[in-house]
């Protein structure tokens, strides 16, 4: 199996942050809105150097949103940040309206997304963001693995023309994908080959597959490992070239299975060469108070889960 | 009924109880919490008429409805020691299969919890359902909120201000928790909302302030003044002006403790400085 190397765990919002500082140095028309949550987002650096390029909106992420809308027109590229519940569902209609069906070049930048924000509990931790976003017509829906990855996805994104979700956390993960990367939006990641079952994960479940296809193969198991960092538009080729060889798939994502990207998966799969799918995903629940690994745990997204699930498909091929 | 020195050591164990809560896990919402201690305490003692039991529908009782949810460690403290549940219970604030999450929700049937907040702005709508549904019932009982200042910039709170005034939901009193701080900095410096009476009162609210919002004889005799001002044809709403962190002199005037635990040091330099009184949970 490839082997792949933890560099040292660092938050996916911190990549968030480090990619808003290059982008201030880079490109004049970004501009980035905040909610009242600048130390959680981590984009201090961005507006000490271009302070007339952020916009403080105070705890009113409704009103970001339609601010965001506006300033797309007269060419600037808006990055809002918040939490992912209040990047999505709070202003659900504001972005579907001024942001989606007008196709304005807003990048809505979600931190604290899932479970794994831990203590804070259920109100915060939003398991539904992907399904909501991957719905509007237009939206593109990116959640990358790591550190190193949301840095180059938000630099990448601001290249991109249209409306982008970009979702990513608050807990450290494993950071091993490669330094100064380029990110390909739509363009799967083929991360490990292998020839008994295809593992599609989005996210820091992406270690956790990585981690499970290594005690698989002690097993005599192969494993194929995607990284889909990409949900929407999603690389349908790369599903489908990798499941005609395994003929079985495992989809892991820290999401409820509703409206995840396990079900655009089974979508593409029913429709072109139906094989047998293990999900993991929150099963239609809302999260609770604890840690990272506690809550992993007790809602089965971790790399055990994900082990176990391959078990259960590969008895269905 | 209890007397000034009894409340203000129930305010002092509350604040103990908060420190040690969030000092535990590490995480919660220490500054608004102390500031509005004598708040809480003053409600749950001195004014609001409650039933011996808790039950969802509440009539027959006042009602009380947190929208600044992030300042549960107040209130689970206070419901613990009025009786809703265990004070024990306290240590498992914020872990996992607790019933006190980090935010306050009905999901696991905490008694004294009528409806989840955390997300911010959307306490005050609830309220004024609630105290429709008191009129609709002929329960001549009051229905009490109480909303962070940087809360108020959630337009959600606008469109409730509007309706209470417009269609006279005078059986509500709302307050605000007016401390001038919110999670970047002062409220002055992420958004000033400007002066917040003569808001409340442009939309058509009786609108009063109680000075001292860490006084518990001041805090008790302005909601009891705020009580004699329901039934007039307005809502009414309370400035409550609140030191954040009040009680532990490194935690006030600043915005620094809105969501930060203290550490081992830190917690015991807290607690000298509020020694105990009815004994640690
Ligand atoms: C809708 C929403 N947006 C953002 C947050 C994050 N948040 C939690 S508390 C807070 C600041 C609240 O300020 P204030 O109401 O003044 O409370 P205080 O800091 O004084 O306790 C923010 C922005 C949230 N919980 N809900
Ligand atoms: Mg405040």
């Amino acid at each position: 199996m490839k082997k792949y190397t933890d560099t040292g765990k660092k938050d996916t919002r911190s990549g968030f942050g480090a990619g808003m500082t290059v982008l201030g140095r880079t490109n004049p028309n970004v501009v980035a809105l905040c909610a009242d949550l600048i130390g959680s987002l981590k984009i201090q650096e961005f507006i000490d150097e271009n302070p007339e390029r952020f916009f403080q909106v105070g705890i009113a992420e409704a009103n970001m949103m339609g601010m965001a809308a506006g300033l797309t027109i007269g060419g600037k590229i808006p990055f809002t940040g918040t939490f992912a519940n209040f990047s999505t569902g709070r202003v659900y209609d504001q972005i579907r309206q001024s942001i989606a069906y007008s196709g304005k070049n807003v990048k809505i930048c979600a931190s604290h997304a899932g479970l794994t924000l831990g203590e804070d509990g259920a109100t915060h931790q939003i398991l539904e963001d992907i399904g909501l976003m991957k719905m509007l017509p237009g939206m593109t829906v990116i959640n990358p693995c790591d550190y190193n990855q949301t840095k180059a996805a938000t630099i990448a994104i601001a290249e991109h023309e249209g409306p982008v979700y970009l979702r990513f956390g608050r807990p450290s993960v494993a950071n091993f994908t490669p330094e100064d990367q380029k990110f390909e939006v739509g363009k799967a990641i083929l991360l490990n080959e292998g020839t008994d079952v295809t593992i599609i994960a989005t996210g820091h479940l992406v270690w956790e597959s990585l981690l499970a296809a290594e005690a698989l193969e002690a097993k005599g198991i192969s494993a194929e490992v995607i990284n889909i960092h990409t949900i929407k538009p999603l690389d349908e080729e790369a599903i489908l070239a990798s499941v005609a060889k395994t003929g079985c798939v495992v989809t892991a994502e820290e999401h409820n299975y509703y409206g995840g990207l396990g079900e655009s998966v089974a979508r593409v799969l029913v429709k072109n060469q139906p094989a047998p799918q293990e999900f993991i995903a929150t099963n239609d629940t809302f999260g609770e108070s604890g840690t990272p690994a506690q809550l992993m745990e007790k809602y089965g997204l971790n790399n055990k889960a994900i082990e176990k699930a391959v078990e259960k498909v590969l008895k269905r091929k | 009924m209890s007397n000034i020195q009894q409340l203000n050591d129930l305010s002092t164990q509350v604040r103990r109880d908060i420190l040690r809560m969030v000092h535990k896990v590490n995480s919660g919402h220490p500054g608004g919490s102390l500031g509005c201690t004598e708040f809480f305490v003053s409600l749950y003692n001195e004014i609001m008429e409650l039933k011996d039991e808790f039950d969802m529908d509440g009539i027959g009782e006042d009602l009380f409805f947190l929208s600044n949810g992030h300042i549960s460690p107040v209130f689970y403290s206070v419901l613990a020691r009025k009786g809703y549940f265990p004070v024990e219970e306290l240590s498992t604030f914020r872990m996992i299969d607790s019933r006190l999450q980090g935010h306050p929700t009905t999901h696991e049937g905490l008694p004294g919890i009528r409806v989840a907040s955390g997300s911010l702005g959307q306490g005050m709508s609830v309220a004024i359902g609630a105290a429709l549904a008191k009129k609709l019932n002929k329960d001549n009982h009051l229905v009490y909120s109480l909303h962070g200042d940087g809360e108020l910039q959630e337009g959600q709170n606008w469109e409730a201000i509007m309706y209470a005034a417009a269609y006279k939901v005078d059986n509500y009193i709302a307050t605000v928790d007016y401390n001038g701080q919110q999670i970047d900095g002062a409220t002055d410096d992420v958004l000033p909302m400007g002066d917040l009476k003569t808001k409340f009162e442009a939309f058509g609210w009786d609108v009063m302030e109680i000075k001292e919002g860490n006084n518990i004889e001041a805090v008790i005799n302005g909601m009891k003044e705020a009580r004699t001002r329901t039934g007039k044809g307005k809502p009414v709403c309370v400035l409550l002006h609140t030191v954040m962190g009040h009680g532990v002199d490194f935690m006030m005037y600043t915005h620094a403790w809105h969501g930060k635990a203290p550490n081992d040091e830190q917690l015991e330099k807290a607690l000298a400085q509020n020694p105990e009184t009815l004994g640690d949970y």
